[in-house]
C-alpha cells in the first residue's frame, strides 16, 4: 500500500499532454513520488529535454529549466555547480540523450557530476513523428525505415548504460521498465536510489527506462506494452549495471 | 481509523485500457459516455469487490485513479 500513494506534491495537478498509454505520465509519477519520498522538493532543480517531454516544466511542481536539445547534462553540469546544495536531476529522452547529446551525457558521466539523469528509451523520435533514434531495434519499422532498420544502412542500436558502465565517473547506472505493475515498483526504487546516491553527494547517476510510445510504434497501448516486453526487453536487458554507492 | 478507496477522476481518463488489463479481477469497465477530451473514461461499478491493490493506480499513465480516505 506504501508504493501506491496518491497524487504527489511534486506534480502540478495539470493534465499530461501525452497521448493514451504513453509512458512518460507513469516515469512523471515516480520521479515526483521519489522526490517527495527524499522530501526535497522545494530544493530541487529539474532539466527538461527536447522531445514529448519538452513540457515536463508544466507538469513538475518544482524549479525547471529547458535545455537546447541534447544539453540537459551540461545545463544541469553548470546549475548544480552554482547550486551545489540543490539536487539537481534531467529528463531526456533517447533521441535528445542518445543522438545529439551523446557528447554531454558521456562527459558528464566521465566527470562525475553529482546529478540524476532519468533517461526514457522508447526506441524512436516521439514528438517529431517517430523517426528512427540511435536506440530503435534492428528491424524495427519507424517512419525514416518504413522496411525496418538495418545495420548497413543504420547501424546497430547504442546501449546507453552499458557504454556508460565502462566508464569511473557513475556511481549507479541502472535500466528499468514501466510495462508491468511489478516493474514499475522496481523502478520507482531504482529513482529512489539515484536521488539518494545524489543527496549523499556521492555522484553522478543514470536511470534509463524502457518506454512505450503507442502513437508512433502504430499499436494501441496494450499491444505496446506487450510490443517492448517481447522486443526491447531481450535486447536492453533490465538490471543495475553499476552501483558503487553503497 | 481511515479507509481507503478508490477514486477515478473521468476528466483525466485517457481511455488507454492500461488499468482493465492490470485488475486482477477485472473490475473497471469502459463507460458509454465520454469526458470534455472525448474519451470513455474508466468506472468501477463493483467497488465492494476492490481489494485495493494498486494495480490500476501504477499502470495509470495520467493519474486519473488514485485512492481516496474515508472516514
Amino acid at each position: 500500500m506504501n508504493a501506491v500513494p496518491k497524487i504527489p506534491s511534486s506534480l502540478t495537478d495539470k493534465q499530461f499532454h501525452y497521448c493514451p498509454g504513453c509512458s512518460h505520465g507513469i516515469i512523471h509519477r515516480l520521479v515526483a513520488e521519489a522526490l517527495d519520498f527524499h522530501n526535497v522538493r522545494e530544493n530541487t532543480v529539474g532539466v527538461a529535454s527536447v522531445g514529448c517531454s519538452v513540457l515536463a516544466y508544466n507538469y513538475f511542481n518544482i524549479d525547471m529549466q529547458q535545455a537546447a536539445h541534447g544539453r540537459a547534462p551540461a545545463v544541469a553540469t553548470g546549475i548544480k555547480r552554482v547550486l551545489p546544495g540543490s539536487i539537481v536531476f534531467s529528463y531526456q529522452g533517447d533521441g535528445d540523450l542518445a543522438s545529439i547529446g551523446t557528447a554531454e551525457i558521456v562527459h558528464a558521466a566521465a566527470r562525475g557530476e553529482n546529478i540524476t539523469v532519468i533517461f526514457v528509451n522508447n526506441a524512436c523520435y516521439g514528438m517529431t513523428g517517430g523517426q528512427m533514434a540511435p536506440t530503435s531495434l534492428i528491424g524495427q519499422v519507424t517512419s525514416t525505415t518504413p522496411k525496418g532498420r538495418t545495420q548497413p544502412e543504420a547501424g546497430y542500436p547504442i546501449k546507453v548504460t552499458e557504454m556508460l558502465s565502462t566508464l569511473d565517473g557513475p556511481v549507479y547506472l541502472s535500466r528499468v521498465s514501466v510495462h508491468k505493475p511489478a516493474q514499475i515498483r522496481k523502478a520507482a526504487r531504482s529513482i529512489q536510489k539515484a536521488f539518494r546516491y545524489q543527496i549523499e553527494n556521492k555522484g553522478f547517476s543514470l536511470v534509463e527506462i524502457l518506454a512505450t510510445c503507442p502513437t508512433n510504434w502504430k499499436l494501441t497501448p496494450l499491444e505496446a506494452v506487450k510490443w517492448l516486453e517481447n522486443n526491447m526487453i531481450p535486447k536492453y536487458p533490465l538490471g543495475e549495471f553499476k552501483d558503487v554507492g553503497v | 481509523m481511515k479507509n481507503l478507496q478508490l477514486l477515478i477522476i473521468p476528466e483525466r481518463c485517457k481511455e488507454c485500457g492500461l488499468c482493465r488489463d492490470a485488475c486482477p479481477k477485472q473490475l473497471l469497465i469502459t463507460e458509454d459516455n465520454i469526458n470534455s477530451s472525448g474519451y470513455h473514461p474508466v468506472s468501477l461499478p463493483n467497488a465492494e469487490k476492490c481489494s485495493l491493490c494498486g494495480n490500476c493506480i501504477l499502470v495509470c499513465p495520467d493519474l486519473a485513479i488514485i485512492y481516496e480516505e474515508v472516514s
